[in-house]
Order: C-alpha cells, then sequence, then structure tokens
C-alpha cells in the first residue's frame, strides 16, 4: 500500500536488474468521457448523454463512497499529457511496465457495463469495452492482455459476447465483479460460466460493483474503509455461492480467479464450507466433494492488497494452506493501494515458489508458458 | 480428545420457546388477543429450520418438542455432562423477525419474562440474555434497564444480521445502557431477515445463510471498531457467539492493513484493529471451523495472538461437534482453563457477583472466595 506522497522515480531501477514478472491487475482507464464513443453506436452516445449509465446505485457520478484518493488512485500517476491515472499506455508503461518488468500484464478495466439496469446499454459498453482494450492496450503492447467484459446480468447476452472474443490471443480471461443482482452462483450466471469453459478461458471475480443489494447482510455501513475491508466478505460469499451452486461440478473444466479481495481467508471459508457440509449435505445433493476441494481444484488467487501480518510466519502458514501453486502476483496500478513488487513478499521464500508467484502461475493459468 | 474442566462457564446455551402460545401468560390482554385473534404463527427463524442437522444434534434430538426445549435434558446432556458452573441461555426465538416494534417489544419482553421464570428460577446456574426490540432503541433502552435489576441477566443479546451495522452511532445508547449497567452485548448468529442474508444478496440454500453468518460477523467487527464504539465505551465488552473464530486472524490482517492506509477517514479510532480487538471483543468457541489436526489449530491460536480472546461455548444443542468433544483435539490444560473460567468471568462482570438471594460463599462451591465476592 503506497503512501500517501512518497517519492517514487519514475525509474526505480534498471529494467534487467529485475526479475520478469506478471502483473495481474492492472486497471486501464479512459482519458476522456468520449474515449468509447468509437466503438459504440451512435444511438447509445445520445442515450449516455440524456441518461447516463442507470446503474444499481443512486450516485450519478462517482461512487456511493468517497474513495481514499481521486479515482482511487496514485497521485504520481497522473499522465503528463492529461486525463486520469492509468488512461496512457506510454506513461503506463514509463511508471510500471518498463521499470518493474512486468512481462505480462492483465488489464482488469472498471468501471464499464457492468452493474448497469439497462441490460441493452451493459452489453454495448462491455463490447466497447472489449473493442476498446484491443485498440488503445494490448494491440500495442504484446506484454498487455484484456479481460473480455461482459453484460452481467444478462446472461445470453454475457455468453455471446464470450463467443464472438473467443480465441483472441488479446484476451486471457472474463472478466466479472463480485458484488451482482445475485450470487454469483446463481443460475442466471451460468451461461457465462458455460461460454468461459467452452472458450478456455477463466472467469476473474474482482472485488466491487452494484448490484442493488446493501453491501453488508446488515445493511449500508458508512465508511469507505468498510466498503473496502468489505470487499472480502462479499467475495466470500460470492464463491461460496459459487461453490455450493455446483458450478464446478457442471464445469469441471472452469478456473476462477479472486481478483483484489484478499486470500487470507481462503483457508477458514473453506473449512467452514466443509463442516457446514458435514453438516448438511442432503440439501445439496449435486456436489460429490468437500467444498474446500473444488475451491483447491479451481479457484487462483491475486495477491495485492497482500495481506500483512506482524509475523511473516504467519503469512507463509496462511499461504502454505493456500497454496503457492494458486497464487498471482498483482500491483492494482495505478490505484492507490497498490502493492510494490519490489517489497511485497518477506525474505525467506524459495526460488521456485518466488518464481511461482511473480510469474509462473499466471503463465500456466493464462496458457502463456 | 481435550477434556471439559469442573467448573467452566457455558457462553452459548439455546433454551427453546416451545411456541409462540408459550408466551402468552407474559402479554397482557391487547398482545395476547393479537396473537390469538390474528392466528398468528410460532416464530421459528430461517437460521435455524427446526429439522436442519445444525439445529440439534441427532442424540440431544427429544422425542418430541423443540430441540432445547426442556430443562431436564439440558441439564443432562450439557450442564452436568460438562461440569458447568454458569450457563448462559442466548434465546433464538424469533421475535426480532416482526417489523413492528410495538409488538417486537412485545414479544421480547415475553421473552425475556418467560426466561426467567422457566429457565433461571428452576436452574440456580443458569444466566440469562435480555432480547431486545432493536428497531427502536428507546423501548430497547428501557427493556435492558428493566431486566438488568435481576442480576441475573449478564447480557444483551443482538442478532449478527439486522436493519443496520451495529456499529452505527443510533445504536450507541444500547451500548452505553450495557456498559452503564455492567452488561456485556452478545451478538449471536443469525439474521432478522431485514436484509438478504448475505452481503451479495439471497442465495439458494440453508447451508448459504449457515456459511454466511462468518462473514456477517466480519463486516460488523468492523463497524463496530472504525465507528468508534470502543473509544465511548472503552469499558463494554462485546462476545460474538457462534460466530466461528479461525477468520480472525486473516480478517484482522485486512483490517490493519486499510486502517494504517485510510484512517483519515476515521481519526478517532485511537488504536489498531487489533488492539480494540484484544481488549473489547471475545468469540466463543463453538463452532471450530478448522481441519481436526491439532497441529492447525493450535497455528490458528498462535496467528490469534491472544489466549483471551475465547469463552467456552458448547452452542448447546446446535449440532457442532459429537460425543464430548465439546474442546478440540490438543489444547493445552492452560488453554482449557483460560478459556473455560479465567476468559468468561473475565467478560461477564455479573458472573462474579453473588446472585439475587443466594450467599456468594455457598453459592458457588467452585470458586469459593475468589469469585464469588468481586463486584
Amino acid at each position: 500500500m503506497n503512501v500517501q506522497f512518497r517519492d517514487r522515480p519514475e525509474q526505480a531501477s534498471p529494467v534487467h536488474a529485475k526479475t520478469a514478472i506478471a502483473d495481474c491487475d492492472i486497471h486501464p482507464a479512459r482519458a476522456t468521457k468520449t474515449e468509447l464513443y468509437p466503438y459504440l453506436a451512435k444511438r447509445w452516445h445520445a442515450h449516455l448523454e440524456t441518461y447516463d449509465k442507470h446503474p444499481y446505485q443512486g450516485m450519478m457520478e462517482g461512487p456511493p463512497y468517497p474513495k481514499a484518493q481521486p479515482n482511487a488512485s496514485r497521485r504520481d500517476a497522473y499522465p503528463p499529457e492529461g486525463g486520469p491515472q492509468g488512461s496512457s499506455l506510454s506513461f503506463m508503461q514509463a511508471q510500471h511496465l518498463d521499470p518493474n518488468n512486468v512481462v505480462l500484464g492483465v488489464l482488469n478495466p472498471l468501471a464499464t457495463g457492468q452493474g448497469i439496469r439497462n441490460h441493452d446499454l451493459s452489453a454495448a459498453i462491455c463490447s466497447a469495452i472489449n473493442d476498446w482494450q484491443i485498440e488503445k492496450w494490448t494491440g500495442k503492447d504484446s506484454r498487455l492482455k484484456g479481460s473480455v467484459v461482459v453484460a452481467n446480468e444478462d446472461g445470453p447476452a454475457a455468453a455471446a459476447e464470450i463467443r464472438k472474443r473467443a480465441g483472441d490471443k488479446n484476451f486471457v480471461q472474463v472478466l466479472l465483479l463480485s458484488r451482482n443482482v445475485e450470487p454469483l452462483g446463481q443460475r442466471r450466471y451460468w451461461p457465462i460460466y458455460e461460454a468461459a469453459e467452452e472458450a478456455r478461458l477463466p472467469v476473474g471475480v474482482h472485488a466491487f460493483g452494484f448490484g442493488g443489494n446493501p453491501i453488508t447482510a446488515s445493511g449500508w455501513p458508512s465508511y469507505y474503509i468498510e466498503e473496502m475491508v468489505g470487499h472480502s466478505q462479499c467475495q466470500q460469499t460470492a464463491l461460496a455461492s459459487i461453490v455450493l451452486e455446483g458450478v464446478f461440478e457442471r464445469h469441471p473444466r472452469l478456473k476462477m480467479v479472486m481478483i483484489e479481495a484478499g486470500f487470507g481467508w481462503a483457508p477458514s471459508l473453506s473449512w467452514r464450507l466443509d463442516k457446514s457440509w458435514q453438516r448438511l449435505r442432503s440439501e445439496v445433493p449435486h456436489l460429490k466433494r468437500p467444498p474446500s476441494e473444488y475451491i483447491r481444484d479451481h479457484i487462483f488467487w491475486t495477491t495485492q492488497p497482500m495481506e500483512d501480518p506482524e509475523r511473516r510466519d504467519h503469512l507463509f502458514e496462511v499461504i502454505e494452506w493456500v497454496g503457492w501453486d494458486k497464487l498471482l502476483f498483482a500491483t492494482d496500478y495505478p490505484h492507490w493501494d497498490y502493492d510494490d513488487p519490489s517489497r511485497v513478499l518477506p525474505a525467506g521464500v524459495s526460488d521456485a515458489n518466488r518464481e511461482a508467484f511473480y510469474l509462473n502461475n499466471a503463465r500456466k493459468l493464462y496458457g502463456l508458458a | 480428545m481435550t477434556s471439559p474442566i469442573a467448573g467452566g462457564v457455558d457462553c452459548d446455551l439455546h433454551p427453546a420457546v416451545p411456541h409462540l402460545t408459550s408466551l402468552l401468560p407474559y402479554m397482557n390482554d391487547y398482545w395476547r388477543d393479537q396473537v390469538t385473534t390474528r392466528g398468528m404463527t410460532d416464530l421459528v427463524s430461517q437460521s435455524y429450520p427446526l429439522n436442519s442437522p445444525i439445529t440439534s444434534r441427532p442424540d440431544w434430538r427429544p422425542a418430541k418438542g423443540k430441540p432445547g426445549s426442556d430443562l431436564e435434558d439440558m441439564r443432562a446432556q450439557a450442564l452436568d455432562r460438562f461440569g458447568i458452573s454458569y450457563g448462559i441461555c442466548n434465546p433464538l426465538y424469533g421475535v426480532q423477525m416482526v417489523f413492528s416494534e410495538d409488538m417486537a417489544d412485545a414479544f421480547c419482553r415475553a421473552l425475556n419474562d418467560w426466561l426467567v421464570k422457566e429457565w433461571l428460577d428452576k436452574d440456580t446456574r443458569l444466566r440469562g440474555s435480555i432480547v431486545i426490540p432493536v428497531q427502536s432503541i428507546e423501548k430497547s433502552v428501557a427493556e435492558i434497564e428493566r431486566c438488568a435489576t435481576d442480576k441475573r441477566f449478564v447480557q444483551v443479546l443482538m442478532l449478527v444480521m439486522g436493519d443496520m451495522p451495529l456499529g452505527k452511532r443510533a445504536y450507541w445508547p444500547i451500548y452505553a445502557a450495557a456498559e452503564r449497567l455492567g452488561l456485556a452485548i452478545g451478538i449471536h448468529a443469525g439474521s432478522n431477515y431485514h436484509n438478504p442474508p448475505t452481503s451479495v444478496g439471497w442465495g439458494s440454500y440453508h447451508i448459504e445463510d449457515y456459511v454466511a453468518q462468518a462473514q456477517a460477523f466480519q463486516t460488523q467487527l468492523t463497524s463496530l471498531i472504525v465507528e468508534g464504539v470502543f473509544v465511548r465505551h472503552p469499558n463494554l465488552k462485546m462476545v460474538m457467539l457462534e460466530s466461528g473464530f479461525t477468520w480472525l486472524p486473516s480478517y484482522l490482517w485486512r483490517l490493519h492493513k486499510f486502517w494504517r492506509g485510510i484512517r483519515m477517514e476515521t481519526p478517532w479510532v485511537d488504536r489498531a484493529p487489533q488492539e480494540i480487538v484484544r481488549s473489547n471483543i471475545r468469540f466463543s468457541l463453538q463452532p471450530v471451523d478448522a481441519p481436526p489436526d491439532p497441529q492447525t489449530l493450535n497455528r490458528l491460536f498462535d496467528h490469534m495472538q491472544s489466549d483471551e480472546l475465547l469463552l467456552f461455548s458448547s452452542d448447546y444443542p446446535h449440532w457442532q461437534f459429537d460425543g464430548d468433544a465439546v474442546l478440540p483435539e490438543g489444547m493445552s490444560p492452560d488453554l482449557v482453563r483460560k478459556i473455560m473460567i479465567d476468559n468468561p468471568l473475565a467478560t461477564y462482570g455479573r458472573l462474579k457477583q453473588s446472585a439475587l438471594g443466594h450467599d456468594p460463599e455457598k453459592w458457588n462451591p467452585v470458586f469459593g472466595e475468589d469469585h464469588a465476592q468481586t463486584k
């Protein structure tokens, strides 16, 4: 997590001195509101000007919980040519990709067409975002790979978008957010999983989104910190739903990535699921194995924001429980709670685990070995 | 197996109300009439469907009636069985689910009076929790004050899933009353179902609701800490009941990291979240959501970095363990003593006080003077 005004030289150290890494959570932004228009049918331009996005929350502009920094992003990440943080490829290359020797960067566009009540508009914006990713990012820097964003509440439209992008090497995963109209295991989302498995794309579930539900099971909290910490609780219940609905029984080849919601909770959630399942398995006869086994076989975790206990042996024990082969390093660039690759992993990790953590797991999962 | 020691405090027992009609004697004419004229049904919460395996251990399920509705059974299966000196009764009858605060108030009063009459008066080991109509702060405070004159009530009971996050300022008069009267606040698993039972909506299955209790406790802990409840009420103890605890270490690592990053948003939080938890928050032992091997569990105890956080509980009659394995494998005798005796007595100030009309010396043969006389 960066300190607000830390001096952060653009070229931290010579490129050759740094180990190659994968960054599995990079957030590309649009420089202007109209940057997407070339990829959107004309009718939507007027629609957006008149009604805007009509999301499952009340704010016309900006998030319901004000962020800790403008655009939730580092203050040193504004591109010199103007525009918000993360909106310039050349500056992203100069500030992040080159100095940190990122050889694989997975783009997770936020503020797309997801979480929009008008599902036609949702599908149109998502498809436009996918075209825009190719045009502005992945087509211009082969280190970058896109995520297929889909109209999350419209299963058939989402599946069609995935099939349209299947086989396109610009994309390495499908992207969903954790908070939707229903928990993510519900059958309205099943067409997404079916199409993703067919296209051999993992499904990434990034923290965030709005689906009309209060963001705790006891209503709306007061503070941004509650929303941020709470992403892990939303992710836990979303994952429990995915497992308990039998998504992985139906789709044995499907992999999923839990993005930016922590991984330290994976063991305790797995134990709780297993213990409850021992008692209540007659309610979910479609599950053939203990829930923890589905998690172990199908789920990967991005690392940022990295769990940060006082004692590093505690961190290592938790990672042992999760599996060194299941973690995907991520910085969350350009967001304010960025994890610095040179600082995130304490000393005392074997070379094999270190390489798996920073690069090899991601290469393997995304088929780029 | 780790054996329980005699004289322990069981912090989570669930006596069951046989039926809504059992509360009629404790209601006034108006509410008796409402219940009967309108044909109101029994208030069983979805959190614990009567025949769900979670709701009762198979060998604790009575031939007829609700699990936990018979004092003789509770004595034989829990109090005597585990050598309990005090057992804290947390009724989970679904009075919080109703939407009218007047009705909730009438039902809570009846429930609390029923608990005194049917349970506390019948076994001197039993202690009670005051169930409150949380929708009305004013009525909740009044009910706390009404019941608190009976020193056998040792805490106020709230559900982990309610109308608003529990740290919200509106609730603070409840916490002020509890602190003033020497009562802990117990927060128990369960929902009033005024909000979806998970933070991402309604799931399909009972098992999802049950698993999601742990996540609800996590968000409530965040709310209680960042809203500043313990800055205002430093002496207030809150007990997370049937919450699970194996999620606590990694949860706190995350909360601590964000607190360091954005504490400017809640500048009144003047201590690290871990410290607040260590001084003000406790957790009941059951359920132990961990693998059966003692090694992993002992690593988890180490991650918790304190042996003062856990309070012994059987969660009777819920099915959390089999046989006499109320304590998980591999706990040291020191930890057993802390969890079963020292930690509960340090948490529930009223357990140390003499009960109504009893000589403290005779009252507590297990602890004698040490624990019986202090105020």
